[in-house]
Formats: C-alpha cells, structure tokens, sequence
C-alpha cells in the first residue's frame, strides 16, 4: 500500500508549508512521497541503473560534504508572520526528518535577536569585568589554551510550543516542537575562566553578554556559573556555525535557550541580578492572575513523537515505527510511554542509544496499524520522577498567557488514510 | 582561602574527573584596561549603578523618538505592524488578551535605558548618546503617564527614584507546579473511558496576528 495525500489536504489553512513545497518540489512535504512512490523504473530491477556503470565524482569534488540532493527538503523553516522581521526571529528544526540524539550543525534551529553577527576570530575578544580581582581579556588563542570537555546536551528556546498555549494551532513537530536541538560541545568549564579573574567575596551572579546588535544579556547566578556551564567554541567536533555563536558562545545545560549567550564578548561579575529586558518584558511568564514568574530557568521533561507526524504521515498498513525524542533539563529520561488511543492505555518505548545528563533521548515503539484512526501521545518521566503534564493540567495552573515553558503532551490524531493532524483531546 | 578558591575545590571534588581540575590560575589572558572596561560596560542595574552622567527632559525626547523610533513603534509608541507596543495596556495583564507594554509590564526603568541604549534603534544599535538615552527614556514614561510634565527631566541624579507600575508584579519560579502528575506513578491501563477531540490545527484559528497574542517578538 502506498499513499500520496494531496499536499492541500495536509497543509494548514495558514498555507506555511505551501512556500517550502513550492521551493523545493514535492518532496519537500516530507514524507509524503515514499522512494517506492517516487522510484524511476529504468532504475530498477532487472535494470542495470547508472551508478552502477559510471564513474561517480571524484574525491576532489566536495571538499565540505553537504547532504544527498534528494535531502533537500531536510531544511530549517521559518514561521514568517509569528515575528516582524527576520533578524529578530526564530526558525526551526526539521525534528521529523532526523534520527539519533545529535542535531546536525546545518538543522539546528536559529533564534537571534539582531541577526547573525559574523565575526572574524582574530578580532573577537572575551572580557571579564566586575567583582573580580583582576578584569581580563581573552583572546581565542587564550581561550583555546584552557583544558576542554566534551558535553552533549540539548538547547531548546523557551518559546518552544508557546504558539500552542490556546490549543493546537501549528501543523508539524517542526513547527511545535523545532526550537530544540542536540549537539556536543566542545568548550571550556566556564568556572576556570572566572577563576582565572578570581571572584570577589560578594560575588554571586554573573552576566553573560552577546557581542553581536543586540548585546543580549542575561542574568545567571554564580552557582549555575561554577557548576556546569561551558564556554563553547565547538559544535559536534567543528567551530560553532556563525548562526550559533561563532566563535564562542555559552552552554548552560537544562536552562531556557534565551541564557546560552552567542558571540559571547563578555562576563561581568556582580552581587544581584541587572533585570535584563530578556528577563523582565521577555522570559518572565504571565499567570492568570495578572502577575508573573521570573527567573524561569529550567526546561521541564518534555517529549514528542516525531514520527508519524503531521509532516511524516503513515504510508503502510501493518508493522510501522513510532519515535520521538524525549528531554529534560533536570536530567536524563528514565522511560517514556506512548499510547495509540488518546491515553486510555500506554506502554513503554525503548529508549535507544545514549542517555545522558540534560540531552535528548530517541525512543521508539513498534506497532501494528491496521487502517483505524489512532490518537499518539508521549509522556516522559525524568530522573527526578517527575511525569509530563497534559496541556490542561499545565493551564489549570498557568492559564494559557505564559507564552514560554509549554511543556505539555502532544497529541497527533493519525486518521484511515494515513494523514496526521495537530488535535487536542479531552 | 578564598571563597571562590573553595568553590572550585568543591566543585572539583563533586565532578570528579570527568571534568577538567587545575590547581589555580594559569595565567591565561591579559588585564583589561580601565577604558577597555568603560566602553564594553554599558549595563545598568535597577538601583542605577552603571549609569553613565546626562540627561534629557520628555520634550527633547519627543523629538528624537519621533526621528528614530516611531517608524517601527509608531508616534505614540504604539507599535506599527507587529513591531512591539511600548505604551498603554494598562490592566490587561490578568485579561484574555494582555497587552505587555514598559507600562503595564516592565518592572524597572534601568531596563529601558539599558535595552535602548545597547540594541535600539533596531539595525543601528549602539548610536545613541547617553542624553539622547535619558531623553527617550523619559518620553517613554510620559507616554505611558508615569510622569506627566513635558518639561520633566531624567537625569543619573533623579533615574532611581522613578518606579514603574508593575515592579510588584513578578514572583519567582513555583515549578515543579503540576503537583497532580509529578512524581506520582501515572496511570497505564484503562485510564480513561472516552476520548474526543476538542481542538484541530486545521480549523482552530488560535494562530497569533496582532499584538497581545501569544506570538514571540
């Protein structure tokens, strides 16, 4: 059996798909057109194809490889009327289309406030200032002189899944859930570089700041600062993408992406929180009351099954695969469950591959499907024994004006032909 | 020891070695010099440390705002298009549809300064004097009726004493808040009789398009 679903039938009545499809063709509504549907028959057995007898390119030809051209519409998107320009804005990982724990460096989502500041490393400096003995300036030779760790963890944007607050609006884990991606990097623990300036007594916050238009700035207390925090200049064994940092941004494992500092140009060492407007107008969480929580740094255990998703129908009757990714930043995914009919019953997937501290987890769960409308859910449990809320139990507590930290369970409600839609259920 | 010292031992100790351990300073990287400092230094802090001297009174403000920042936040700060609202809204927090201005939301006016003064205009940042910084910032406050003389002035001397509406209204993080699922073992079988869809992202249009919406900027 194989079906190919009108892209009209898939897309929302938004139309966002619509200009990717038309960019890149058919295939670029992942999914819908299998290699079965798509195959040339001359390229087939009996056939002898072409690879088969020619000479393919030659090792000169690539000398930074790039995906298959048939990948191309394996793409970060953007969501062009949630935000006024593009420069401050947000787009998306294509979650659907990747496998494994790590993000590839071309997929992981962009968030920046006054676009891609490009900078030369030889002019990039980081400054250390403030309640310090002595205030410093590093060069990225110095920064590279320092001892390195390795750290895989996940950054997802606070916003991510904010457009759902009143219901389910965007059609794709793309679009829902883009805004995370996994990388390793490769940096230096940012409390030997404070050390090297050596903290004052009274010092308890730091403020990391960006050294690209917008000067993002943030506050982070020192204990976050000593414990685990990194100053990155590698992204999965390369240098950071400009889009990310380069040459040097700031890893802070478990919180809200707004906090990891990209271009990070300088450190300053105080005794109270400066109330950025990222944390006062921006990331501080509307309650129904009126008043709202600040300082939400965390990013709560959350999941999402990526496949079948919207973007990812069902193409066959019979043994299919689910996985999703599953995350949290109070530490790793001890299990995830999943149902096929809207919560009645679950049963728990496997996590497969690594598992480590403030990374995501793939899971994956076989199962049968013999034609009837299913509706999919994932429900991860962290190490701290904290269970994924329902959408409605986070907005019984928070209403639904938070904009940020929606880390609900997702729904997809998967129907007789296959097509999956966005849907919230009772 | 110092407190910093001690800090890093402990922390040494905590991590073990899976992480990087030095026994003290290794004398990477040169001091910064003080007017090194000064010109990076740009922040302010809600009890105005970091502010640099100037001033500039609602008038002046008026016409710089007009010059600079109303194309995108409009002659009254009223925000064009989707570019952000910086005034009005008052007592729509806890409404359906809030509407989050530096007077209905913003806590400190450090903030303003500090924001405007390191990324605003937006594609122009940083060009701004300190007094052109004090001036708009003061039309701000008249905008959203916080001072109401056009001849009120900001100045270093008088920016701590000016207090927002809203600066009582930020409580600290309550999470974990979802006391009824976490950390109680969830249910697995059998767990509900009926299950009906309320809400579609084909046909519910909840999809943000103006201000106040649920929209990131």
């Amino acid at each position: 059996m194989s079906q190919s679903p009108k892209p009209g039938q898939v897309m929302g009545r938004r139309g966002f798909l619509s200009g990717a499809a038309a960019a890149g063709g058919a295939a670029a509504i992942g999914g819908l057109t299998g290699p079965a549907a798509g195959a040339n028959p001359e390229n087939l057995p009996p056939n002898v194809p072409d690879w088969s007898r020619y000479l393919g390119e030659g090792v000169d030809a690539r000398p930074y490889g790039v995906p298959s051209e048939y990948e191309a519409h394996v793409v970060r998107r953007n969501v062009a009327w949630l935000t006024a320009s593009t420069e401050s804005s947000v787009n998306f990982t294509p979650l659907h289309e990747i496998d494994g724990i790590l993000t590839p460096n071309g997929l992981c989502f962009e968030r920046h406030h006054s676009g891609i500041a490009e900078i030369d490393p030889a002019d990039h400096r980081l400054m250390i200032n403030g309640l310090v003995d002595k205030p410093l300036i590093f060069t990225m030779e110095d920064i590279m002189r320092f001892p390195r760790t390795n750290k895989v963890y996940f950054l997802e944007c606070a916003a991510n899944t904010g457009m759902e607050w009143r219901g389910a609006q965007l059609n794709g884990c793309q679009f829902t859930h883009g805004m995370v991606h996994c990388v390793m990097y490769t940096g230096v623990p940012l409390r030997l570089i404070l050390e090297e300036a050596g903290l004052k007594t009274n010092a308890k916050w730091i403020m990391p700041e960006g050294g690209d238009a917008a000067g993002m700035n943030r506050s982070v207390p020192l204990e976050k600062a000593l414990d685990d925090c990194l100053v990155a200049f590698k992204m999965n064994g390369e240098a950071l993408r400009p889009e990310q940092g380069y040459p040097l941004r700031l890893v802070v494992p478990g919180w809200e992406g707004n906090m990891w500092v990209k271009w990070l140009r300088r450190i300053e060492v105080g005794d109270q929180p400066w109330h950025t407007r990222e944390e006062t107008s921006k990331y501080t969480d509307l309650m129904e009351d009126g008043r709202s929580r600040r300082f939400t740094w965390y990013m709560d255990c959350k999941s999402v099954i990526t496949n079948p998703s919207p973007q990812a129908p069902l193409l066959h009757k019979g043994h299919n695969i689910l996985t999703g990714l599953a995350w949290s930043g109070r530490g790793t995914v001890e299990r995830v469950d999943v149902t096929l009919d809207g919560g009645k019953n679950w049963r728990t997937a496997r996590i497969d591959g690594l598992s480590l501290d403030k990374a995501v987890h793939r899971f994956y769960f076989e199962f049968d499907w013999n034609g009837e409308p299913l509706l999919l859910q994932s429900r991860a449990v962290d190490s701290t024994g904290y269970v994924q809320p329902t959408k409605d139990e986070l907005r019984a507590v928070r209403g639904t004006n938070s904009i940020y930290h929606n880390n609900g369970i997702q729904t997809w409600h998967v129907q007789q032909n296959g097509e999956v839609e966005n849907v919230e259920i009772s | 020891m110092s407190r910093s010292a001690k800090l890093l031992l402990l922390l040494a100790g905590l991590a073990g070695a899976a992480s990087p351990a030095i026994a003290g300073p290794l004398g990477l990287g040169r001091e910064a010099k003080p007017a090194e400092v000064a010109a990076w230094d740009i922040d302010v802090r809600p009890d105005g440390q970091g502010l640099p001297e100037g001033r500039g009174t609602v008038a002046e403000g008026e016409v710089v705002f007009q010059e600079l920042c109303a194309v995108c936040h409009g002659e009254f700060g009223e925000g064009t298009g989707r570019w952000p609202v910086l005034a009005g809204g008052e007592d729509t927090l806890n409404s359906e549809d809030p509407v989050k201005t530096i007077g209905s939301y913003w806590p400190h006016l450090s903030t303003v300064y500090d924001y405007i003064y390191r990324a605003m205009p937006f594609g122009e940042a940083q060009s701004l004097t300190p007094d052109e910084t004090y001036a708009i910032t003061a039309y701000l406050l008249y905008m959203n009726d916080v001072v109401e003389e056009e001849d009120f002035e900001l100045s270093k001397q008088n920016f701590a004493s000016i207090r927002l509406p809203n600066e009582a209204g930020f409580i600290d993080d309550g999470r974990p808040d979802t006391a009824t699922v976490s950390k109680t073992e969830p249910c697995m079988t059998d767990c509900k009789a009926e299950v009906t869809i309320v809400s579609r992202a084909r046909i519910l249009d909840v999809t943000p398009e103006g201000e106040g919406d649920g929209g990131i900027d």
